[in-house]
């Protein structure tokens, strides 16, 4: 027969890769539409920009490869594109998001064989490859506006394309860039965080920051929907929430004077960003649950350290790359046991019954 | 100049290191022997000639050395192939190999009962006896075609092994 | 809770009230019937009867083959017209030696030998008759039973399980069963019991089955050692290892038989079929096969005679109301697909299903994402990934390091997988590449053997010959000496 017969199972969830990449994509909506309404118009720009030039190279690299242009509909280039976007500086130049997104889909995903087959998380690579090259652009943080319209629609393309310089005024510090820096000159971490740092700011995310990354409160709503929908499991972001919590408080109770409360790692920064949506991608994760919780308590352990002694204030995609490098090694250590057989992989014995057991030891 | 100077250092090292592993190679140079022993402990060891060579150990020097190709032996098919390959460390495409085993069938409307084919036989799959139509035992066969030589009549045919549930086997899904 | 449950596993829409609530029906008697020699595990039945012979319903016509095999009975009486291979229940597509039968639609019964109580007569007896009277597993192996009845010899067992999950969506004939005929079901496992000596006998039952759960209490009330078990509803609950991880706890150790754990599995429909055996003197020459799926207009259970053709069952229930995108023997978990509906019912089919394309998977594959899916999903703790992943590359070595043989083919990776790689599939193809490397080895090894022995005859030949001749020379030397 030259037809191949089709195998069981004949059945199907109707699950689809698009439909994984939809959901995580209306999870991220609310803190990218919080995001863009807060820095103006040319957060939108930056946005836009980078998705588009994300489903550009894609669309290139399959014509390139000659491969069917169809999997551009899976949806995997567009959430890649969207991660980078809501990573970076919401009012990063139009050059930063096309070499962002050339970086993170034809270095990070394509070069490496195209979907599933790369090692690292694609907008992350980007991202540190962009913090390491260009890092003015990547850390020139634009305040909160009061509302959408701030900054004009004009304005907005003037700052996307560089046709005018970003106003002083515009711009501060990160709540983490500014705990460095008030570190650094031997301020107290207490003092810092009681006069600086509005919890509520920073629950709600006013404050400056990534463009997605700022209001804690939204992107944890998008994580649940995550879990509900079971596109993810608790395992990574419960275990690298969890490590960070342990870590802060924990040092915060040794000197509260040099390292900040559990409050404070928990809700500045890109921590929960990156619990949810940025280490929880399946490719570049272990696949067991086991796996999950040693790579989630990794991220989390590297994300502290890089905060609290590394020379930037934010790890977060340091700290995911390189557990990224480490996934086939956990993957190789933690398999779950098989049915019948013990750990290490031999046949399940049983105990053998209680007169024989004494004999043995008599 | 600071360029050219590591620029140099660099071809010098690689010069060195290139030397020192050739010079490896020459010295901590293995004898191929053990291999050939296990290759030919592979081989059908029916001596049939389908390869070209005179016998199984002969056919098995010259894949050691690599003067044929693994898939020379068309008995062992594509497991033997696939195993030599593995020993000698080569990677080799099997696609080209046929999957099907031909085997000897006796055609019982022309066999004479002459007795040259079993006689023939490397493996004694051929029973009959003098004056009496042959049969081939399927088993046995290892499809090596000496009796087809052998045979005045020309009544033995090589057919596929028959179809049967059994010897079915899933193929490979059409890859995504 | 009473019990731990499994590893994994998958929720499928079940589908199942397509057919649950409709009587059995019997199915006319076709006007002819291909009796397939192999409808079991193991070697095919050889066929003792003759073109042209009239046989009678019950009457042996195929004898148990060599080794594992198990005997075939005429499912009605008629005229056996052909003996010759009919298109196999098997997705491949080949032939298999049928007996083919034109009824006389009499239905006239073969002596059987006077009954005698089974209660009262000892276990090899009654072994002996479920294996002449060709009982198999109804479940889908089609093991043959009495080898599992005999596999118990020697083991003291504790617990015998009836197997009433049916996890398989669609499917609902040992539903059906276990509401109609509950009290054959309960006598059946109480012989199976008997023979094997098992202390209790526990049915297990998932939830979703509410009316078999109830019928089957009532049935089981007067015997204290006839639990009912009633597990959730879970894929693949049916399946044995997991059934008997569910009710003992304990995992069967890779490679070995649950008699190590003294519990021994058996269908329902198996239970049945032994009860008719034992005390009703009747082979396995029919069962209960839920005919469904979206293209079946009245998809139903029916009781239909072993050698029907799958198109004349359609047509009973109603026909199709459009072509069916697939024919599937079994359910859509692990079913087969059918090359044509001439092919016929035989003993292990529990469902005919004709599916129409929204039913099925057809969604071309996708390269995977690593999601994990399939490792949480399957129920043996295997990394399906991975092991599809080697089996693409040929690298059948590590398929199998990674737990190839302990892969039971459940089909739960694959319905997970949201980039619909033929998973299974991957698995078989695996499989059988290693079963067929390991039979050509076997016979390189064989045929080296043979050769070998050749060698040393034709060197014992020549050496023979030689010392003949040497003797001879030595001979005609010395009486040419002595005569001089």
């Amino acid at each position: 027969m030259s037809i191949t017969p089709v195998s069981s199972p004949h059945a199907h969830d109707h699950s689809s890769i698009y439909r994984i990449m939809r959901h995580v994509c209306f999870a991220l909506l609310p803190c990218t539409l919080f995001g863009i309404y807060i820095f103006g118009f040319p957060a939108l720009n930056l946005f836009l920009l980078t998705i588009g030039s994300a489903i550009l190279f894609e669309w290139l690299c399959l014509r390139l490869m000659k491969k069917s242009t169809t999997r551009l509909q899976d949806g995997s280039a567009v959430l890649t594109g969207w991660l980078l976007a809501i990573s970076l500086p919401p009012w990063a130049p139009w050059w930063i998001a096309v070499s962002g997104a050339f970086i993170a889909i034809v270095i990070g995903k394509q070069l490496y064989g195209g979907i599933g087959q790369n090692l690292f998380n694609p907008a992350m690579l980007a991202r540190v490859a962009l913090l390491i090259s260009f890092p003015v652009q990547l850390t020139t943080w634009p305040m909160p506006q009061e509302s959408f319209l701030d900054t004009g629609f004009l304005d907005g393309l003037a700052i996307t394309f560089n046709l005018a310089p970003i106003p002083d005024g515009a711009t501060g510090a990160t709540y983490l860039g500014a705990l460095k820096t008030e570190l650094g000159n031997n301020a107290s971490a207490v003092e810092f965080a009681s006069t600086q740092v509005r919890n509520s700011d920073a629950l709600l995310g006013f404050s400056a920051g990534s463009l997605g990354e700022t209001s804690a409160l939204l992107i944890l709503l998008g994580g649940i929907w995550l879990l509900l929908m079971r596109v993810i499991t608790w395992h990574i972001p419960l275990a690298m929430i969890g490590t960070v919590i342990g870590l802060s408080a924990l040092f915060n109770a040794i000197d509260p004077e040099q390292y900040a409360g559990v409050s404070f790692h928990l809700l500045t920064g890109s921590l929960l960003l990156g619990a949810f949506f940025i280490a929880t991608d399946y490719v570049t994760s272990p696949s067991g649950k086991s796996g999950q919780l040693i790579f989630g308590a990794g991220c989390g352990i590297l994300e502290y350290v890089i905060r609290t002694w590394g020379g930037y204030p934010e790890g977060i995609s340091f700290a995911v790359l390189f557990m990224n490098a480490l996934t086939p090694l956990i993957d190789l250590y933690c398999r779950p046991r098989i049915y019948g057989r013990s750990l290490n992989g031999k046949p399940k014995k049983y105990n053998a019954p209680l007169a024989d057991a004494v004999e043995q030891e008599s | 100049m600071t360029a050219l100077s590591a620029l140099l250092v660099l071809t010098l090292m690689g010069l060195l290191l290139g030397f020192a592993l050739g010079l490896a190679a020459k010295v901590f140079h293995v004898e191929t022997d053990p291999l050939l022993d296990e290759v030919s402990a592979l081989m059908p060891g029916t001596q049939c000639g389908q390869c070209g060579y005179a016998g199984c150990n002969q056919a098995a020097e010259a894949m050691v050395k690599g003067e044929t190709p693994v898939t020379c032996c068309p008995p062992g098919g594509k497991t033997l192939a696939a195993t030599i390959a593995g020993k000698l460390g080569i990677s080799i495409s099997l696609d080209s190999m046929n999957d099907e085993l031909l085997l000897a069938r006796v055609n019982p409307g022309l066999c004479t009962g002459c007795t040259r084919c079993y006689k023939a036989c490397p493996t004694d799959a051929i029973v009959g006896a003098n004056k009496q139509i042959h049969g081939v035992i399927m088993a046995a066969c290892t499809g090596c075609g000496s009796c087809l030589a052998a045979c005045p009549e020309r009544c033995i045919d090589m057919v596929p092994e028959s179809k049967a549930l059994d010897s079915w086997h899933w193929p490979k899904p059409i890859a995504a | 809770m009473l019990f731990s449950l499994f590893r994994g596993g998958v929720h499928p829409d079940g589908f199942k009230e397509l057919s649950a609530n409709r009587r059995i029906s019997k199915l006319p008697i076709p006007g002819r019937l291909y009796v397939p020699l192999r409808q079991h595990a193991g070697t095919e039945a050889i066929a003792i009867v003759n073109v042209g012979d009239q046989v009678l319903k019950g009457q042996l016509i195929g004898r148990a083959g060599r080794g594992l095999s198990a005997p075939i009975h005429a499912p009605t009486s008629g005229e056996v017209i052909a003996i010759e291979p009919v298109v196999a229940a098997h997705p491949s597509g080949y032939s298999t030696k049928a007996v083919i039968i034109r009824t006389d639609r009499r239905d006239q019964v073969y002596p059987q030998p006077a009954l005698v109580d089974p209660f009262i007569q000892d276990p090899e007896t009654l072994a002996k008759k479920v294996a002449d009277y060709g009982i198999v597993g109804m479940g889908g192996a089609t093991f043959p039973s009495a080898v599992k009845l005999q596999s118990a010899v020697g083991y003291e067992i504790n617990t015998l399980i009836i197997n009433g999950g049916e996890c398989e969506p669609y499917l609902t004939a040992d539903d059906r069963l276990m509401r109609e005929r509950p009290d054959t079901i309960v006598t059946g496992s109480r012989l199976i019991q008997h023979i094997i000596k098992a202390k209790r006998v526990a049915i297990v039952i998932e939830d979703n089955k509410k009316y078999a759960i109830a019928a089957m209490r009532n049935a089981t009330e007067p015997y204290r050692d006839v639990d009912i078990v009633v597990v959730p509803t879970r894929y693949p609950m049916g399946s044995a290892k997991q059934m008997i991880q569910v009710v003992t706890k304990k995992e069967v150790p890779a490679g070995k038989l649950s008699t190590e754990l003294g519990v021994l599995l058996y269908n329902v429909g198996t239970a049945y079929a032994t009860c008719e055996c034992l005390m009703e003197n009747k082979p396995l020459v029919s069962r209960i096969v839920t005919v469904s799926g979206g293209a079946i207009k009245q998809p139903q259970n029916v009781e239909a005679l072993v050698g029907t053709p799958l198109s004349y069952l359609i047509e009973h229930c109603g026909g199709t109301v459009e072509e069916p995108a697939r024919l599937l023997m079994g359910g859509p978990m692990m079913g087969l697909v059918m090359p044509s509906a001439d092919a016929p019912l035989i003993k292990g089919a529990g469902g005919v299903l004709a599916l129409q394309a929204h039913e099925i998977n057809q969604t071309e594959s996708s390269p995977c994402i690593r999601c994990g899916r399939c490792v949480s999903a399957c129920p043996m703790g295997l990394l399906p990934l991975e092991m599809a992943n080697r089996a693409r590359s040929q690298d059948f070595d590590s398929a199998s390091e990674f737990g190839l043989k302990d892969c039971i083919l459940c089909g739960s990776c694959a319905y997970v997988c949201p980039s619909h790689i033929p998973l299974v599939h991957y698995f078989q193809y695996a499989k059988g590449e290693i079963s067929q490397k390991n039979a050509a080895q076997k016979r390189t090894e064989y045929t080296r053997e043979l050769s070998e022995a050749r060698r040393v005859r034709q060197e014992k030949e020549a050496a023979a010959k030689a010392a003949a001749k040497a003797a001879k020379s030595k001979r005609r030397k010395r009486s040419a000496t002595t005569t001089d």
